[in-house]
């Protein structure tokens, strides 16, 4: 049988940045897999672009514990789907996130993951894009101000038989 | 160590990635009413499905209910299976003991917009030790903007005999999983 789960492109951020792009995607495997380890300059939270999508056909749905709570709540018609709910700190954070059947051209595209904060939250999320294009460009973003120095950013790819 | 799947990922720089293998997948073409593997070989350490899915019955969404077994699917109440949901505004918790399978997963149906699939992710622990009950976790949603749950459950088979066979079904009354639907099965070595 042949293996998958193969490392796609990864970088270590060398300055701060407040987005970084992932392109030129081969549509060859099944599922994409997206890691982000690392801190930010202050409270933000990151998000997703395909494609350079910046309309509003996102959404998501998340699911945290917070120390105090447990909290469900939901984004509707965003431009851009959330990886977090409770935000990237100076605190080391970190999280893995499924882009499912990414490239296939028949489905709306659904993101599922999990995100932990050293010192703030630990969440489900799942995440809709709308729209059946094969997904060839992933835009990591912040809300403001930038991931730190150091921060890791690496793809991989699933590929089924 | 060949670490499994979704975890290896969290250790950049320390993933096998010659130990995560493709065994069998299933691609719906026309509606089918559960989703099987049979002869599960066992020369890995863990499995997981990655599947996306949507079921035909007329609801928003659905539980997707995981069987396992030995030969063929074991249909008696020997699971259990616990849980954390967020529906948008609440989170919810359920729990089942001596059940017919583990709801480990969260499912699109006809009453959704079109193209909507739920989609999600399930491991399978010591699939072929046959000292233990096997233990199973799930992650999954079915976002669709302004409805949906995100779905985050942990299961359990009351058996010791190695899995070779696993059964995926949706649980609103009759239909099954649209055209489109998709169920991948990955071994892990160990």
């Amino acid at each position: 049988m042949a293996s998958t789960y193969t490392p796609i492109a990864t970088t270590t951020l060398g300055s701060a940045q407040a987005s970084y792009t992932f392109s030129s995607i081969s549509g060859s495997y099944t599922d994409i897999i997206l890691v982000i380890n690392g801190t930010a300059s202050a409270t933000i939270h990151c998000q997703l672009q395909f494609n350079s999508d910046t309309n509003t056909n996102y959404s998501n749905t998340y699911l945290l514990g917070n120390g105090s709570n447990a909290l469900s709540a939901r984004d509707t018609s965003l431009t851009a789907m959330y990886l977090d709910t409770n935000g990237f700190t100076v605190d080391q954070s970190m999280g893995v996130w499924s882009i499912m059947n990414y490239a296939n051209t028949t489905t709306y595209k659904t993101m599922v993951g999990r995100y932990s904060s050293s010192t703030r939250s630990a969440e489900a999320i799942v995440g809709l894009w709308r729209s059946t294009a094969a997904i060839n460009s992933i835009k990591v973003l912040t809300t403001s101000s930038t991931l730190a120095t150091g921060t890791t950013l690496t793809l991989y790819g699933i590929a089924a038989a | 160590m060949p670490i499994l799947g979704i975890l290896a990922s969290q250790i950049t720089g320390h993933l096998s990635t010659n130990s995560y293998e493709s065994i069998q997948t299933v691609t719906v073409g026309s509606t089918q009413t559960s989703i099987s593997f049979s002869s599960i070989p066992s020369t890995y350490k863990h499995l997981q499905i990655r599947w996306i899915a949507r079921v035909s019955p007329a609801t928003t969404d659905e539980n997707l209910q995981i069987q396992v077994g030995n030969g063929s699917i074991d249909t008696g109440t020997n699971y259990s299976h616990h849980g954390l949901y967020g529906t948008g505004s609440a989170a919810v918790v359920f729990g089942n003991a001596s059940v017919s399978g583990a709801n480990l997963g969260r499912v699109t149906g006809a009453s959704s917009s079109a193209n909507m699939f739920g989609a999600g992710v399930i491991d399978i622990l010591d699939y072929a030790n046959t000292n233990k009950y096997k233990t199973f976790r799930g992650l999954s949603g079915d976002d669709q903007n302004g409805s949906g749950l995100v779905w985050f459950a942990s299961g359990s088979w009351q058996n010791t005999a190695a899995i070779t066979n696993i059964q995926l079904n949706e649980l609103y009354g009759s239909g099954g999983f649209v055209a489109n639907s998709s169920f991948a099965l990955y071994g892990v070595k160990g």
